[in-house]
């Protein structure tokens, strides 16, 4: 160990001993390192704030929706859930906990006080609280005696809010939903955007109400996502689900589904692994960098070589064995490269952060511990492949040779 | 102690084969003060790499301490070279970058010896060379008569067997030079064998004994009347 600590501060002395030269020699690696951490800072920052807004839906929550192909859209014959299906999963299958159907009611304009808005009218029963783990900031969120009495009542979102001019508190005021007048009873808490998409800009109004007032109406279209008592089951509760549900639609064995179970996090994992195929693409541009940044470390370390032949005879003569020369050289060169990923890391943190402050609504940069551990390792690795050349051509020297050298 | 047995050098330039040394015989006992002398290319050179351990005979047996180095690889070369051989060279060769302690810490480093008593050691071998207050010193901060006392002491700190000096007054004016020379004799009355290298006679009027070389032959070998006695 004694051998590698030697070698190591006089590895430090000698890199410090031409400080310009070192640093212009490890710019490669540190400019490669600087951009991957600040790419991934910026990536991982995003990917984060996404996995926590869809954290509110947990892992143990399913959604059931129709499934339809573009020919189904051509021909008209569009596949629908029905409200058998709702029943068959409230009561025929073991496992479920609590079933919330959404029912999308396109109704038309909202309007208040001569301002109209567009928002998505969406019909559920206060399990959709619980289920899709939406919370109100003001007021309070459907109850089972709206649905009882289909009372017309609205829970609005932030963006519905702001956009009509409401009332901060908007609890009590009247909504003109396309031919109805709801009384607003909550408003919900703000969610912020997905991809630009407003997760705010919607209306909950009870489900019997949206059911009535839709009728059999052609655009409307009904989701059902529930939530699986035992998370361990959720396999089991999936399949129960598919054939109970092929059995309540009257599929006749070999057709295919024509509706789909997805997971709640299905997106986030779907967004995920965009995130992990971005990173693949800028680990290998990143490892292209580098590799050049390693070239430059060789090129120089070549050149020191040649020029302190002479300090490697007088060592030679010393004592010094070709391992020796060999470990201090290597150590240089793996030093010179680690310095430039250290350095590198901290400037793409810096980076990273400042591209994510100069974009309005974007989350904090965010890299993760493992990530800079991994470039400080890799940079150093390099260094060390890089270095193999110069060091053997350094403790291959000829000790008389390198005396003699001028 | 120092035992050469029929030691032939080649080296090969292009096509053509340079006999550098064409049969060397060759005994320096212990203690013994040994100026080695001869013209440029008469093969001096190549018989201090070879005692020096820096180089291997073509043919021969070099044996150094009763141990034969010929056929020893370069990697016990250079354990050979750290603990038996103290170099002193014309030009000094000393490190740069390092202080004088620094430099004479050096071959202790390859002996694996935790830094505080390399120091130790380190100042002291400055010491006895009469360098205690130039520790810190870079070699650039130093005169040509001092830095060749820390090169003398960093020869001198692994306690080898021989001190072997290639012209080691070759870049000194005259009074440094009898100063350095003052520092030999002093070590080889406290016991150190000392082989010289030098074209210079007075510089071999020091020793006990002068060998020439010349065609890569030794081609006189006598006790020096001056101190023989």
């Amino acid at each position: 160990m004694n051998v590698f600590v030697e070698a190591f501060s006089a590895a430090l002395a000698s890199l410090n001993a031409h400080r310009l030269r070192s640093f212009l020699t490890t710019l490669g690696i540190l400019i490669g390192t600087m951009a991957v951490i600040a790419v991934v800072s910026v990536l991982q920052g995003f990917s984060d704030s996404i996995s926590n807004q869809f954290s509110d839906l947990g892992s143990n929550t399913l959604t059931l929706a129709a499934k339809n192909d573009p020919d189904n859209f051509r021909t008209g014959q569009i596949n629908r859930l029905t409200f058998e299906d709702v029943g068959a999963l409230r009561y025929k299958i073991s496992g479920i906990e609590r079933v919330a159907p959404i029912l999308r009611a396109p109704l038309g304009a909202t309007l208040y006080k001569g301002r109209a808005v567009a928002p998505q009218i969406q019909g559920a029963t206060e399990e959709a609280q619980d289920v899709l783990g939406v919370d109100t900031s003001i007021g309070r969120f459907l109850t089972a005696s709206d649905e009882k009495n289909s009372r017309r009542v609205a829970v609005i979102g932030t963006d519905v809010n702001d956009q009509l001019r409401m009332p901060r508190d908007p609890v009590g005021e009247y909504l003109l939903i396309g031919r109805e007048w709801f009384r607003v009873v909550g408003l919900l808490e703000k969610r912020g955007e997905i991809f630009g998409f407003s997760q705010d800009n919607r209306i909950f109004i009870p489900f019997s109400v949206a059911r009535s007032l839709t009728g059999t109406f052609e655009r409307s279209s009904m989701e059902v996502s529930f939530t699986v008592t035992n998370l361990a089951e959720v396999n089991q509760v999936r399949e129960r689900t598919e054939r109970t549900i092929r059995a309540t639609r009257k599929l006749p064995p070999g057709k295919a589904n024509d509706f789909e179970i997805k997971a709640a996090d299905s997106f986030v994992r779907q967004f995920n692994s965009i995130t992990a195929t971005a990173t693949a693409v800028l680990a290998g541009i990143v490892g292209i960098s580098l590799l050049v940044g390693g070239i430059g470390i060789m090129n120089i370390m070549l050149v020191s070589v040649t020029e302190r032949t002479r300090e490697i005879g007088i060592l030679k003569a010393l004592g010094a064995t070709r391992r020796d020369i060999l470990i201090q050289f290597l150590l240089e060169a793996a030093l010179l490269s680690l310095l430039g990923g250290l350095i590198g890391i901290v400037l793409g943190l810096l980076t990273g952060m400042g591209i994510a402050s100069l974009i309005p609504n974007f989350p904090p940069a965010h890299v993760p511990i493992w990530v800079m551990i991994a470039a400080a390792g890799f940079s150093a690795i390099v260094g060390v492949v890089f270095g193999i050349a110069p060091a053997s051509k350094a403790a291959a020297l000829d000790p008389i040779e390198a005396l003699r050298y001028e | 102690m120092i035992e050469l047995k029929g030691i032939v050098k080649r080296y090969v330039l292009g096509d053509e084969t340079v006999l550098a040394l064409a049969g060397v015989d060759l005994f320096v006992a212990r203690n013994e003060y040994v100026a080695l002398i001869g013209p440029s290319g008469s093969g001096k050179s190549t018989l201090m790499n070879l005692i020096g351990c820096l180089d291997s005979p073509s043919e021969g047996q070099y044996i150094l301490n009763g141990r034969d180095t010929s056929a020893l690889s370069e990697q016990e070369l250079a354990v050979v070279r750290n603990r038996e051989i103290g170099f002193v060279f014309q030009s000094f060769h000393l490190l740069p970058r390092q202080s004088a302690l620094q430099n004479v810490m050096q071959p202790l480093v390859y002996r694996r010896m935790s830094p505080s008593e390399r120091r130790d050691r380190a100042a002291q071998a400055l010491r006895n060379v009469g360098l205690s207050d130039r520790l810190d010193h870079r070699p650039n901060q130093l005169s040509g008569g001092q830095r060749q006392r820390v090169a003398v002491a960093r020869a001198l700190v692994g306690e080898p067997s021989i001190l072997l000096a290639d012209e080691p007054t070759g870049n000194l004016d005259s009074r440094t030079s009898s100063e350095i020379m003052g520092l030999f004799d002093a070590l080889h009355a406290l016991g150190q064998t000392v082989v010289l290298v030098t074209h210079e006679p007075d510089i071999a009027a020091h020793c006990q004994r002068t060998i020439r070389v010349f065609d890569g032959l030794i081609v006189e070998d006598h006790p020096n009347p001056a101190r023989a006695a």
